[in-house]
């Protein structure tokens, strides 16, 4: 995969300096670069399309060798059966409660600690600025341990509050927060304080509506890790009513449904689908967000 | 919030300067207070306890009283020195993020650098659709990959006959089921590195380039002496976040292949889930998790000297 790399970096340069004249023999010269990325778009679309392909066709089409390419009967048992057969509205609820909670908790408190640590002075200060920083690499492999011994001791096992509450807060939103509010300037919010406007009242007035764009790159990147996140919901909800989708996906691809990839299928659209369909609708934000979180950390 | 004390005027006279002192203090610590609670309670207090816990023979009849869990000091740290299974998922870890990460990243930046080019149209339709596995459940995506893998009826054995060539069975040999793997830990996170390293390229000032090929630099040298170290940044955010990510690599198994065949694909994260919530050896799993955590701590730290930009 190197060469396609070292090619683009010997055509780039060149091609910065000579854009505007002649775009038709631009094309010309970089039609291999399109073939390759058309290979490229084929590899990373393409499992997605044989999803959504085979959770329209019967199961005796789907264990069929050789298998085929659009399905010969379609067929929409397979989405009836995750209605009828398994629980998936319950675990699609499940699922948006439990993302929806985590997102609202993140924004408000991260906003709130956010805002402390970008423009006030109080003693203490720097500690909390120091555990988040040390937590930011912490796996959550060692967390889940304790957190489950901790659940079990207050009865929470098997409760919205246990997905929720671990995850209300985070480091890494703490730190984006703060990124984002320290671009604030002082002057709006001193010109606020000798109107004699108190702190909350500013932080309401000024703050909140100058950090939209903040809270919804925060509101992005935890609803995506909260609808995905496996491995706390896997271990701390064993009862079936409370399993999130990827929990029940998960479950029943290891379990009674392993070779039924009908039914698998089915239940990964309903998994992947809303994400695809927010992701298309909101795409200039998700990447722009990433890539500046990113070159920042 | 509410608490904080009203302004210094509507204070009787000796007591205003020491609450107009207390006071941006409390009005910190109200706005910091909330996240400050469960961050302890859910971040910080987990981190110390699971050191704790590790020095314990914490088993599942100790759920209801978590203190009386007898003290087993370094046991569980000499039984993970000799045990084979952790070895081998240790190795196995080793192997997913050695070839997993560099081929990430390489592959991240070569559909960067091929998206940078200047005269290419349709940049953003490219952009979101590489990115789209990103977002996406990894537990989807690898019930998605079982079935593209499976020997008989899989997309991947299909495309091969067409060619005349009959597939192996990919998850179910000890030698392929790891690669097979890392294919798919490639496929999942290289948009991601693909748009940082994006972002890290437009953000390259156009004039560099025009002064060295003025002094006739070959194109090589120009990626090699201007290019790669500008994305040194870029560089070392997404090998330490991506060496991260990697070395926890617990769903794709857990789904695919139970960590079979032979244990070939038991990764360290499963080790633990295994033994913390099949078996409930609750302390031993502790100490796996530790010793993984310290791993994760000196790798970071090791590519932060490594990578550093030159200042």
């Amino acid at each position: 995969m190197t060469s396609p790399a070292i090619e683009a970096a010997r055509q780039a340069p060149g091609v910065v300096v000579a854009t505007e004249p002649r775009r038709r023999g631009a094309f010309a010269r970089t039609w291999w670069l399109y073939a390759l990325l058309v290979v490229g778009l084929l590899f990373v679309i393409g499992p997605f399309l044989w999803m959504l392909l085979s959770s329209f066709k019967p199961q005796s089409e789907l264990v069929r060798a050789p298998p085929t390419w659009l399905p010969e009967t379609w067929t929409l048992t397979n989405y009836d059966r995750l209605f009828t057969k398994l629980d998936f509205p319950r675990y699609f609820f499940n699922s948006v409660l439990i993302a929806g909670s985590v997102v609202l908790a993140n924004i408000v408190f991260c906003s709130m600690v956010g805002y402390a640590l970008a423009k006030l002075r109080f003693a203490g200060k720097n500690l909390v600025m120091l555990l988040v920083l040390a937590t930011l690499m912490v796996p959550g492999s060692v967390t889940v341990i304790p957190l489950f011994v901790l659940m079990s001791k207050f009865d929470l096992v098997n409760s919205y509050w246990a997905v929720i509450l671990p995850f209300a807060v985070g480091p890494f939103g703490v730190f984006l927060m703060r990124q984002f509010m320290q671009a604030i300037p002082n002057d709006l919010l001193e010109a606020a304080r000798v109107d004699g406007a108190r702190e909350l009242r500013i932080f309401w007035k000024v703050v909140v509506p100058l950090s939209w764009p903040g809270m919804a790159a925060l509101g992005i990147i935890t609803f995506l890790a909260s609808w995905n996140s496996f491995l706390w919901p896997l271990i701390v909800l064993t009862d079936d009513r409370m399993y999130t989708l990827p929990v029940a996906l998960g479950t029943f691809a290891i379990g009674q449904y392993q070779a039924d990839y009908g039914l698998l299928m089915a239940g990964a659209v309903a998994l992947v689908l809303p994400i695809i369909v927010v992701f298309l609708l909101l795409q200039r934000q998700f990447t722009e967000s990433v890539a500046s979180t990113g070159l920042k950390g | 919030m509410a608490a904080t004390p009203v302004p210094t005027g509507a204070q009787p006279r000796q007591a205003a300067p020491l609450s107009a002192r207390l006071a941006p203090h409390l009005t910190g610590w109200a706005f910091a207070l909330p996240f400050v609670l469960l961050f302890l309670a859910f971040w910080a207090l987990p981190i110390v306890a699971s050191f704790v816990l590790s020095l314990t023979d914490f088993g599942i009849t100790n759920l209801r009283e978590p203190f009386g869990a007898p003290y087993a000091g370094l046991d569980n740290y000499s039984k993970l020195i000799h045990d084979e299974l952790f070895w081998k998922s240790a190795r196995n870890t080793a192997y997913f993020v050695v070839v997993g990460v560099p081929a990430t990243i390489a592959v991240g930046l070569a559909v960067a650098v091929g998206l940078n080019h200047a005269a290419l149209r349709l940049k953003g339709l490219f952009r979101v659709a590489y990115y789209l596995p990103v977002v996406t459940s990894i537990v989807a995506v690898a019930v998605i990959w079982r079935f593209l893998y499976n020997p008989d009826v899989g997309l991947i054995n299909r495309l091969l006959d067409l060619v005349g060539i009959s597939g192996p069975n990919w998850l179910g040999d000890p030698h392929l089921a790891m690669p097979s793997l890392i294919v798919l830990g490639v496929w999942r996170n290289f948009g991601f590195d693909a748009v940082i390293f994006l972002a890290a390229l437009q953000a390259i000032d156009p004039a560099l380039y025009e002064a060295a090929r003025t002094d006739g630099a070959t194109a090589w040298q120009v990626f090699r002496r201007i290019t790669l170290p500008l994305l040194r940044p870029a560089l070392l955010f997404l090998t330490v976040l991506t060496t991260i990510g990697y070395l926890q690599v617990f769903e794709e198994p857990f789904v695919m292949t139970k960590g079979g065949p032979l244990n070939s694909t038991l990764t360290v994260s499963q080790l633990i889930y295994n033994q913390g919530f099949k078996f409930f050896n609750l302390g031993y799993a502790s100490a796996i998790a530790y010793a993984l955590m310290l791993v994760i701590a000196v790798l970071a730290v090791v590519q932060f000297r490594l990578l550093r930009p030159e200042t």
